[in-house]
C-alpha cells in the first residue's frame, strides 16, 4: 500500500519521537529540567487559571451530581459521628478550660498555630491527569510570599506542601502522592509515625507507628506532629487535622487513615507562609 | 495554506484544548471511582482519522503538554501516547472498514486500557517506593468504562475539528500513493 520511501520516513519519525520521549525521561530525573518546568509554569499558569475559571460552572455541575449520590450514603455515618461528637464536646469543654489555665501557667501559648502562619488563600487551577501523581497547580507564587516547602491546608485539614514556585504560580504535592510523607500522630493515643500513601487509593493513607504497642482505635483523629524526623523533615505546624482512623491492621501494625480534606475536589486552599512553616 | 500545514495547526490547537480541558476540569471529577481521561481518546481518534504519522505526532504533542503542565516526570506520557497514536493509525490502515461506526468506541476503550497499563508499567520501571493498592485496578477499570462512553462523542468532535483539512490530506496522500492502477491489477 505504501512505497518504501514513505515507510522509511514513517519509521524514522516514530523512532525520533520515541527517542525524544526517552531522553526527556532520562533528563527529567533529578533537577535536570527544573528551570524549564519553572518557565513552562510561568507561561502556562495564567492560561490554566483562565481555563479553570471558564470551566468551573461545568465542573461544579458534574460534581454536584456525584456529590448528591455520595451524600445519600454518607447520612448514616454522619449521624453516628454527630452523636459521638456531642459526647466529646461535653468532655472537651471542661478539658479545654483546664488546659488553658495550665498552658498559661507553663507559658506554652507561643506555640505556632495556623493563624500565626500568614495563610495565603490560593485557587486551584489544575491537577495532575493520572492516578500515579497527586499534584495541583495554584495561582499564588513567590510574589505572594509563597516558598517551596510551605504547608498547604483547606477548611477540612492538611492538603500537602508546595514543591515548585514561580512568580505567580505554585505546584502543590498532595498528601496522597507517593512521594509525600508527613510526620503524624493519633490525637487520642501516643501513636506517632510517618503517614504515607498507597498508590491508587487516595482515601487510604497509612501510618506506620514508631512504637507498635499503642492502643489505636477506629474513628480516632490523626494530626500533624510538627517535629523533625531524620527521613522526612516536618515543615508542618503541629496539630493540623489530617484524617480519621478507619482501621488498624494488627498483623502489619499499620493504621489506615482517611483524609478529612476531599483531595479530589479542591477549589481553594490556604498556603501557610509564616516563619515556622 | 497547504492541507498539511492546515492540519498541523488544527492538531496543535486540538492538543492544547484537550490538555487544558483535562487538567482544568476532567481530572478533578471522580465518577464511580474513575476519572474521565479524554487525552488517549483524542490521540486514538486522530490516529484513526489521519493515520500513523498524525497519530504518533499528536500523541507526542499531547503527552508533552500534559507532562509539562502537570510537572510530572517528563517524557512518560508522551512515550505512552506516541505508541497509542501509532497503533490507532495502524488500525485505520489495516482495518477493512475504517469507517465502521463502532470502531472509535472499541479503539478508544483499547487505547485507554493500553495507556493506563503502559503508564503503570513505566511507573514501576522508574521505581515506586509506596505500596500499590488494589484500588488502582478498580480505578483503571472504571476509567476504561467511562472513556468507552465518551469515545464516540470525542471522536465526533475530533472529526469535526480536523474536518475538511483531514479529508484533503487523505485525498492528497491517496493520489501520491496510487498515481495510477498497476498494469497487473487493471480490470
Amino acid at each position: 500500500m505504501y512505497d518504501r520511501k514513505t515507510v522509511r520516513r514513517r519509521r524514522a519519525v516514530l523512532a525520533l519521537l520515541v527517542a525524544s520521549s526517552l531522553i526527556l525521561v532520562t533528563v527529567s530525573f533529578g533537577d535536570g529540567l527544573r528551570s524549564v518546568e519553572r518557565g513552562a509554569l510561568e507561561v502556562f499558569g495564567p492560561i490554566q487559571d483562565g481555563a479553570s475559571r471558564v470551566l468551573e460552572p461545568f465542573r461544579d455541575a458534574v460534581g454536584w451530581v456525584g456529590d448528591t449520590i455520595d451524600a445519600k450514603g454518607d447520612v448514616e455515618a454522619l449521624r453516628k459521628e454527630r452523636d459521638d461528637l456531642r459526647r466529646q464536646v461535653v468532655d472537651g469543654k471542661a478539658a479545654t478550660q483546664e488546659n488553658a489555665e495550665l498552658r498559661r501557667l507553663l507559658e506554652m501559648d507561643k506555640r505556632p498555630t495556623v493563624e500565626t502562619q500568614a495563610p495565603v488563600t490560593a485557587r486551584v487551577s489544575s491537577r495532575s491527569a493520572d492516578v500515579w501523581n497527586s499534584t495541583v497547580m495554584v495561582n499564588k507564587g513567590s510574589r505572594d510570599g509563597v516558598r517551596e516547602g510551605n504547608p498547604v491546608i483547606n477548611g477540612a485539614g492538611l492538603v500537602g506542601r508546595v514543591t515548585l514556585v514561580t512568580g505567580g504560580n505554585a505546584r502543590v504535592l498532595l498528601i496522597t502522592d507517593e512521594e509525600s510523607g508527613v510526620s503524624a500522630r493519633v490525637l487520642e493515643s501516643k501513636a506517632s509515625g510517618i503517614l504515607e500513601t498507597a498508590v491508587g487509593d487516595p482515601d487510604d493513607l497509612r501510618l506506620e507507628p514508631f512504637e507498635q504497642n499503642t492502643r489505636v482505635r477506629e474513628r480516632q483523629t490523626v494530626v500533624t506532629t510538627g517535629t523533625t524526623n531524620e527521613k522526612y523533615e516536618s515543615r508542618f505546624p503541629p496539630d493540623i487535622p489530617i484524617g480519621r482512623v478507619t482501621s488498624v491492621d494488627s498483623d502489619e501494625g499499620t493504621i489506615h487513615v482517611k483524609p478529612f480534606a476531599d483531595l479530589r475536589d479542591l477549589d481553594y486552599v490556604q498556603i501557610l507562609t509564616g516563619p515556622a512553616a | 495554506m497547504s492541507p498539511t500545514a492546515q492540519i498541523s495547526v488544527r492538531l496543535g490547537v486540538l492538543g492544547l484544548v484537550t490538555v487544558l480541558l483535562q487538567t482544568a476540569m476532567l481530572s478533578q471529577l471522580s465518577i464511580f471511582g474513575g476519572v474521565p481521561d479524554i487525552a488517549p481518546l483524542v490521540v486514538a481518534s486522530v490516529g484513526l482519522l489521519t493515520g500513523v504519522m498524525g497519530g504518533a505526532v499528536s500523541g507526542f504533542w499531547i503527552g508533552l503538554l500534559i507532562d509539562v503542565l502537570t510537572m510530572t516526570t517528563q517524557g512518560v506520557t508522551s512515550f505512552t501516547y506516541v505508541v497509542i497514536g501509532y497503533f490507532a493509525g495502524r488500525v485505520r490502515e489495516t482495518n477493512r472498514d475504517p469507517g465502521a461506526s463502532l470502531l472509535p468506541l472499541a479503539v478508544g476503550a483499547a487505547a485507554t486500557l493500553a495507556a493506563l497499563t503502559m503508564f503503570s508499567v513505566l511507573q514501576f520501571l522508574l521505581g515506586v517506593e509506596a505500596p500499590v493498592s488494589l484500588e488502582l485496578l478498580r480505578q483503571i477499570i472504571s476509567t476504561v468504562l467511562i472513556n468507552s462512553l465518551l469515545a464516540l462523542p470525542v471522536h465526533a468532535a475530533v472529526r469535526k475539528t480536523l474536518g475538511s483539512a483531514a479529508a484533503d490530506e487523505r485525498r492528497r496522500r491517496k493520489r501520491r500513493q496510487r498515481p495510477g492502477l498497476s498494469p497487473l491489477i487493471q480490470p
